[in-house]
């Protein structure tokens, strides 16, 4: 099911700031406030929440069911009806809007919280790969991100240029917001000045590393309309998967994005280009924001990014469900009518989730 | 024909850098110091040992410290009789939930100075930390819990922590 048979809406989103190490607290002590927060934003308690759902990941503290402990920055007395995602917060949400679509329940409380500093993340990163073949030789995810971003090179779709373009676009919008971790106002020619990391991959290419936290309230039908007075409807949401064998797939392009946007509904207008006014892409990599804009067929019209996506601020587990909670923002606060959220998991655009956001619960009307 | 490979290694180790967190920090900072310091819910007025920032029922921060005698009651326990490498204690031995006083949740410790056969449920115990020298922030500080000497807690004082 990717299409509501029940409207269903963000009415509240919250996160903490993004950085580079979150030393003093733990998860518990990073979560509380976030959740606190999104809670009071719509005047709710945990004891209103028909259903709780996390995403994170125990592989970056390296602390078996760390998201178990997480629960103690929500309460978990009289026992809810709560569940947990090994994914990014963008899946757990996932998993809330489907649950609310069976009708029973009225409103889900969603978050996720990512520490990427007290790993070593290149090596944490490599252990989602092919276990016999391919995690046993470590391969850095900077250099399967520049294998990609080769191939994009290699086939004339983009340039280095294009990628520092990208960045300098994703740091000037991130100055607007005030959880970005990597911000600033350099040109595109400045930033190809920077060293190389992994050819073709220069420094601004990359993702930060970050340490944060999101959390989103979900509400159904009038609930929705009770709690918010614009409420950022799920007009349609999926995702799609793509082999973990990197070599049977074309990098360059993103197939499971199309067939994601095309299956949560994302209206085409003329040129096949979506009808929305801005799109939140999860690109770690400035690469792969061009391939995302090509699968998804974004004209020039549509804002990308506005809050500076992954590439100004990067807390894994999290990034992606930021994304829903940015673009629904948008529709919340009046500055947007129809939005467009994608996240990712996985090496090189592996797997992808697209939800189409509209001020209208029937989208287009 | 050659025999099927069935076996692969491929040996991972990652290093992580453990946050302890703002409540974890005085625990063990308490710990060092040869002291339990919990943290009480200013909603439902519970005291945790050690406390992780909140109150895992009601999910508000945990903000008073509270520091808690050296005594508690064993509350449940069970007999270790199974050897394995590097075992640095003699088996059997006993490895136990401790309510120390003013706490409202059990602490695990071990119990020795009593033969096993005779620790029960009620028990009262005191800790035995190691040397001031030797006091560090992890809970090889507390060495053991002994026999306090005083009658058995009744049953009605810990039924709640079982």
């Amino acid at each position: 099911m990717s299409r509501p048979v029940r409207p269903v809406a963000v009415v509240a989103f919250a996160q903490s700031k993004n950085v580079r190490r979150e030393d003093h607290r733990n998860e518990v002590e990073m979560l509380m406030p976030v959740v606190g927060e999104v809670f009071a934003k719509v005047g709710l308690t945990k004891d209103d929440m028909g259903f709780v759902c996390s995403g994170s990941s125990d592989y970056l503290v390296g602390a078996p069911f760390s998201f178990v402990m997480a629960l103690d920055a929500v309460g978990a007395w009289p026992p809810l009806r709560e569940s947990h995602v090994e994914m990014d917060g963008a899946w757990a949400l996932y998993e809330a809007w489907t649950l609310l679509q069976e009708g029973d329940l009225d409103t889900a409380l969603v978050y996720s919280f990512g520490r990427s500093s007290p790993s070593q993340l290149h090596k944490v990163l490599s252990l989602q790969l092919d276990p016999y073949y391919v995690a046993p030789l470590w391969p850095d995810p900077v250099a399967l991100a520049a294998l990609q971003a080769q191939a994009l090179i290699d086939a004339g779709v983009a340039s280095e240029a294009d990628f520092a373009e990208v960045a300098a676009r994703s740091r000037r919008d991130a100055m607007a917001n005030p959880n970005a971790q990597v911000t600033g106002d350099r040109s595109a020619e400045e930033l190809l000045g920077d060293d190389y990391v992994v050819a073709p991959l220069r420094r601004h290419t990359l993702p930060p590393i970050s340490d944060g936290c999101a959390a989103i309230i979900l509400a159904a039908g009038n609930r929705a309309r009770d709690l918010c007075d614009r409420p950022a409807w799920i007009t349609g949401i999926d995702h799609r998967i793509e082999t973990h064998q990197l070599g049977a797939r074309d990098l360059t392009v993103s197939p499971s994005t199309t067939k994601a946007a095309e299956v949560a509904g994302v209206a085409s207008g003329s040129g096949g280009s979506p009808r929305v006014e801005l799109a939140e892409l999860h690109a770690p990599f400035a690469s792969q924001e061009i391939i995302l804009r090509r699968a998804l067929h974004l004209g020039d019209a549509v804002a990308v990014n506005p809050s500076g996506g992954a590439l100004a601020a990067n807390a894994l587990m999290v990034a992606g469900l930021t994304r829903i909670g940015e673009a629904a923002q948008r529709i919340m606060d009046g500055s947007a009518n129809s939005a467009l959220a994608h996240a990712t998991s996985g090496p090189c655009l592996q797997q992808n989730l697209v939800c189409a956001l509209h001020a209208n619960p029937g989208g287009e009307a | 024909m050659s025999e099927p490979v069935t076996t692969l290694e491929t040996p991972i180790h990652i290093d992580y850098q453990f946050t302890a967190g703002q409540a974890q920090s005085r625990f063990l900072k308490g710990i060092s110091e040869g002291r339990f310091l919990g943290q009480r819910c200013p909603k439902c007025n519970k005291v945790y040992v050690p406390p992780r920032g909140s109150c895992p029922t009601d999910g508000v921060a945990t903000t008073d410290e509270v520091e808690l005698g050296n005594s508690g009651t064993v509350t449940t326990y069970c007999v270790v009789n199974v050897p394995f490498q590097g075992q640095s204690i003699e088996i059997p031995y006993i490895c136990a939930q401790v309510l120390l006083d003013g706490a409202n949740i059990a602490f695990m410790g071990l119990i020795q100075e009593i033969p096993a056969d005779q620790v029960r449920m009620g028990l009262r115990v005191e800790a035995v930390w190691v040397d001031k020298s030797e006091l560090r922030p992890n809970l090889s500080s507390v060495k053991y819990f002994r026999p306090s000497g005083e009658p058995d807690a009744p049953y009605e004082s810990f039924e709640e922590y079982l």
